[in-house]
């Protein structure tokens, strides 16, 4: 589904991906974990299509298309998703608005009809009981006087409204308690399937508690320098980052 | 300079025509302030940018035009034409004028109770001119303001509205001026006087639209004269004509413990001026201003606010908002004045504006005057672009780039829409909105 080969990007020609490898394939769930200045949410938006990125070298294909040639919408609408780490606050456009124009815009590139308002709210109140939202969250502007926690919540809201093929989620544990993390983690669980890859971008392994990955990736500095099995995320929970570094000095980073 | 005192020295002339017409009618009982009102235009002349009050604004393309006197054509403009613009399907008493004069058959006033007047001005001037005296000409200021004093002297037409004591009146009263410039420019000088009586209630809706793509020129002044703990909610809606120009005053003059709103949506027009003055001049006594302009192409649109704190304990909250996209250019002026006495004043003031193109420009001026100690004034502007942040985030779950900007801008504006009272303006505006917007239609066809 995901091939990014040798990535190289910059911002304001300070280069943060030096070189990622990484394949990820339907029904797959991938955990990135890495230290701060990683390049861990740099990965993340580059892949949505932020533009403050640019890419220096290499080539990301999406289900055989060159993802970084689409625009951020179109590549929404291919079925790309990322959870933002950071949500953003829109005064003045309504929740459920957005969201119906959000899935609309989608379903109707999936030749599929779209929803009305009535259609729709029966559609999303479904969604919000696995995130355990509250339905009048909608009425409000888009994450305007959320909670951290309601932000986050609403995220994964969103990815189970959209219904991705490929969703990214960037640091959405960060700074959740441990109730809403297991609620972040039912909501994610909830939406593997067979279908569907999800890449989990983390900075604490605490998640992985919750949410089992198929694999996990060490990045540091701009590069994945390990790779491997569930396994891995408790070997840099003993060993920390600065173990991984040591340990792949003198070897060249292994891609999955 | 010698073209615009020629044009000046037309007004004179014109005066002199009206003056004559004017001998041996009721309304020769105005005709001393006429004379004063002419006097001091032909003293003032036209403002240039040099006059502090006009820096940002040029009237010359007004001065150097030499407009004809607007013909009493009503019987020309058709209910129809004016079937959605005018809000013609609401069932509130209106009247409706066409080149400053008041056209009966597009008009409905109907059965007011309460004793509520709401009569052509040229029509009371005529026949009971003494209903006017006491406040007509009383407030807009002509000693400094050269298009109160032009209007001040040629006005002819408008809205008498009178509201008893304590009279509530449910519906809003629409006051719809219509400008036709097929044949040549003209200019029509429209004036209104409100006067809401001690304990009294009413909503007044001023609309002025253009028919035609002519030149013309609407110099209007409305009075609106609210007495003790009475509540007046005036909102002005400027969609004139691509090539319309529009300098308007709207001047507030606040008893005791009254509440007066005045809203201010200015869509169309080459050139718009809008003074909203207010005087609170009884303790106790709150103003709120509220404002929308949407700018494009080459317009220009300058709101220019005068919150004049005369007494104690009086509330004054200014909100505009403004949208500019092409070559735009909107002006936001707001002079504060705290008298001596006017302590515990609570003033308040906030212009926003959204620039959608490189081009736009916006000047936004506060201008505070206290002379009490115990005041709270605070004032904020900002002149921004769209967040990129948000579009990321709207994108990112599919919206378009045009769907996307559509939405913050609809978001932006839409916060000066939701402050307006009656639904059916509401709704008008916000279509308004809809349709002013790249990608309007298919914003609003998901709402």
């Amino acid at each position: 589904m995901l091939e990014i080969r040798n990535l190289h990007a910059s911002v304001e020609g300070h280069e943060i991906l030096k070189g990622v490898n990484l394949t990820v394939t339907a029904g797959e769930l991938h955990s990135i974990m890495g230290p701060n200045g990683s390049g861990k949410s740099t990965l993340a938006q580059v892949l949505a299509g932020r533009d403050t990125y640019e890419v220096t070298q290499g080539e990301v294909l999406y289900e055989g298309r060159n993802l970084l040639e689409m625009d951020p919408d179109e590549r929404a609408r291919a079925g790309v998703f990322m959870a933002f780490q950071y949500p953003v606050e829109i005064p003045g456009v309504n929740t459920a608005y957005f969201l119906r124009a959000a899935l609309n815009s989608i379903r109707k590139h999936r030749g599929l009809e779209e929803l009305d308002a009535a259609d729709f709210l029966d559609w999303v109140k479904d969604k919000m009981k696995l995130v355990d939202m509250d339905e009048r969250l909608l009425n409000r502007s888009i994450n305007e006087g959320f909670s951290g926690g309601e932000k986050k919540r609403g995220e994964i809201l969103q990815m189970a409204v959209l219904e991705p093929k490929l969703a990214i989620m960037d640091e959405t544990d960060s700074g959740l308690d441990i109730d809403a993390l297991k609620i972040v983690a039912k909501g994610v669980n909830t939406l593997r399937s067979a279908d569907r890859a999800i890449i989990v971008i983390t900075h604490y392994q605490r998640i992985l508690d919750y949410i089992v990955p198929d694999f996990v990736h060490v990045l540091v500095d701009g590069r994945i320098v390990r790779s491997g099995g569930k396994e891995l995320a408790l070997e840099l929970e003993e060993k920390g980052y600065a173990g991984m570094e040591q340990k792949n000095a003198a070897t060249e980073p292994v891609a999955s | 300079m010698l073209q615009v005192a020629q044009k000046t020295d037309d007004y004179l002339s014109r005066f002199a025509q009206l003056e004559a017409r004017l001998a041996g009618d009721g309304a020769a009982l105005l005709l001393p302030i006429r004379k004063k009102a002419i006097e001091r235009f032909a003293q003032l002349g036209f403002p240039t940018t040099r006059d502090e009050d006009w820096r940002f604004t040029n009237v010359a393309p007004i001065a150097r035009t030499a407009f004809g006197a607007a013909t009493r054509d009503g019987e020309a403009v058709e209910a129809q034409q004016l079937a959605t613009s005018a809000l013609m399907q609401a069932d509130w008493p209106r009247l409706v004028f066409v080149n400053g004069h008041v056209a009966p058959q597009l008009s409905s006033v109907g059965e007011l109770s309460g004793g509520v007047r709401l009569e052509s001005l040229a029509a009371v001037a005529h026949a009971d001119p003494e209903a006017l005296q006491q406040h007509l000409a009383r407030h807009a200021d002509y000693q400094d303001h050269p298009f109160t004093a032009l209007n001040t002297a040629f006005m002819e037409d408008g809205a008498y509205v009178h509201i008893p004591k304590g009279v509530y009146l449910e519906q809003p009263i629409h006051l719809v001026f219509v400008s036709t410039a097929d044949a040549g420019p003209v200019v029509s000088h429209p004036r209104n006087l409100i006067v809401a009586e001690n304990g009294s209630q009413a909503t007044i809706i001023e609309s002025y639209l253009g028919l035609g793509d002519g030149v013309y020129f609407t110099n209007a002044v409305t009075e609106i004269v609210v007495g003790e703990n009475a509540v007046i909610d005036h909102y002005k809606v400027g969609r004139e004509a691509q090539q319309a120009y529009h300098v308007g005053t709207t001047q507030i003059h606040q008893d005791r413990s009254s509440n007066a709103s005045s809203h201010a949506i200015t869509i169309g027009g080459a050139l718009v001026r809008n003074d909203i003055n207010t005087v609170l001049d009884g303790e106790g006594a709150q103003c709120t201003l509220n404002g929308l302009y949407l700018v494009s192409g080459r317009q220009h649109v300058d709101n220019h606010l005068r919150v004049e704190h005369a007494k104690p304990h009086c509330d004054s909250r200014e909100f505009f908002k403004g949208v500019l996209d092409g070559h735009g250019k909107a002006v936001f002026t707001g002079r504060i004045i705290v008298r001596k006495d006017a302590q515990k004043t609570d003033a308040k003031q906030t212009n926003m504006n959204l620039l959608l193109s490189d081009h736009a420009q916006v000047d936004t001026k506060p201008q505070l005057e206290i002379f009490a100690n115990d005041v709270k004034c605070t004032h904020g502007a900002t002149i921004g672009q769209i967040d990129e942040n948000a579009m990321f985030y709207l994108r990112s779950r599919g919206l378009s780039e045009p769907a996307a900007r559509g939405l913050l801008v609809y978001a932006f504006a839409s916060e000066a829409i939701d402050r307006i009272q009656p639904q059916l303006l509401r709704s008008q505006l916000r279509q308004r909105l809809f349709d002013w917007l790249p990608e309007g239609h298919r914003l609003q066809d998901a709402q």
